[in-house]
C-alpha cells in the first residue's frame, strides 16, 4: 500500500513504540484498565526506571496518557489512538487475503477431486 | 503450508487498485473457482457463509448479482456484467448497490506458471474519490474482520486447516 491515512508522523511513532515486546506487553496489560508504573513493572525483570522510559515512549506516541490522582499517576491506554493504528493496518488487504486463503482451500479440494 | 502473499497497490491520486496473488494450483482450476457460482460462494467476499448468489452468469454479456449479509443482518448487494470471460482474461464491471452509479471496471488476468497461477486484477474506478471511498469502506467493514482474526490468533486453534 502506498496510501496512508491519519498523521504519518504519529503513525511512525506509534509503530516504533509498538516494535518493542515489553511495550506491547504494557499495552496488553493496560487493555484491562489503568495501572500505575509500579504495578506495570511487577511482571517484568527490569527496573522501574526502564518501565518508566517505556511508558514515556508510549506516551510520546500518543498511545497512553497519564493522569494525576492524589499520589497515584496511573497510566491509561488510549483506545482511540490504538484503533487509529490498527485501522491503518490495511483491512482492505486483510479482507482480500482472507478471501484468497479461502480460494486456496477451494483449489486444494478441486485438486483432490481431479 | 505457507500462504502466498497478496500484493495490493493503490497509488495516491489515481483511480486504481491493483491486486497480485499467486495460487499453488493450475490455471484451469483457478478459472473454475472464479466462474462457477457454487465455488465462488465458498471464498469471495468478507464472509463466505453469508454470501448469497442471486445470479452468476460468467460469460461475455452475462450478469452477476450477489449479496453479502453481515453478522448484524445488514445486507451489502453487489452487481455487474461480464464483458470478457476466458481462462486467461476476465473483464467485468463491479458496483456496490448502496452507491449506485459508481461502477468500476475490473480486468483480471490469470498467468499460467505451469501448475501454479498468478492472478493479477486491476480495478479502475470512475474517480479518485470513488476509489478512496471504496478503500475506506473496505477498511471500515474490515475492522470487524480484523478483530475476528485477532480473536482467532489469540484463541486456541479452532478447526482451522
Amino acid at each position: 500500500m502506498t496510501r496512508t491515512s491519519g498523521d504519518p508522523d504519529r503513525l511512525d511513532r506509534a509503530f516504533a513504540a509498538l516494535a518493542d515486546p515489553v511495550r506491547r506487553a504494557i499495552i496488553a496489560r493496560l487493555s484491562t484498565g489503568p495501572v500505575t508504573v509500579n504495578e506495570l513493572a511487577e511482571p517484568f525483570p527490569i527496573t522501574l526506571q526502564a518501565v518508566s522510559q517505556h511508558v514515556a515512549v508510549l506516551e510520546q506516541a500518543g498511545l497512553v496518557t497519564r493522569t494525576r490522582q492524589a499520589q497515584r499517576r496511573p497510566v491509561h491506554l488510549d483506545p482511540a489512538a490504538l484503533e487509529s493504528v490498527t485501522a491503518w493496518i490495511d483491512t482492505y488487504r486483510l479482507q482480500a487475503e482472507r478471501s484468497y486463503r479461502r480460494l486456496d482451500a477451494v483449489l486444494e479440494t478441486l485438486k483432490e477431486e481431479s | 503450508m505457507t500462504v502466498n502473499p497478496t500484493h495490493i497497490t493503490a497509488p495516491d491520486g489515481t483511480p486504481f487498485i491493483e491486486v497480485v496473488r499467486e495460487f499453488d494450483a493450475p490455471r484451469d482450476l483457478v478459472f473454475r473457482a472464479s466462474t462457477d457460482p457454487d465455488l465462488v460462494v465458498r471464498w469471495l467476499g468478507p464472509r463466505s457463509l453469508s454470501m448469497r448468489v442471486i445470479e452468476f452468469d460468467a460469460r461475455a454479456g452475462g450478469s452477476y448479482r450477489y449479496v453479502h449479509t453481515g453478522a448484524d443482518g445488514e445486507e451489502y448487494p453487489f452487481r455487474g456484467v461480464f464483458h470478457t470471460v476466458s481462462e486467461a482474461l476476465i473483464i467485468q464491471t463491479f458496483e456496490f448497490e448502496d452507491v449506485p452509479g459508481v461502477v468500476s471496471l475490473e480486468t483480471r488476468t490469470l498467468d499460467d506458471l505451469g501448475g501454479r497461477t498468478r492472478l493479477r486484477q486491476n480495478a479502475v474506478f470512475p474517480s479518485v474519490a470513488a476509489r478512496d471511498q471504496a478503500l475506506e469502506s473496505g477498511m471500515r467493514h474490515g475492522i470487524t474482520e480484523s478483530m475476528d482474526r485477532l480473536g482467532e490468533l489469540l484463541g486456541a486453534r479452532s478447526g482451522q486447516r
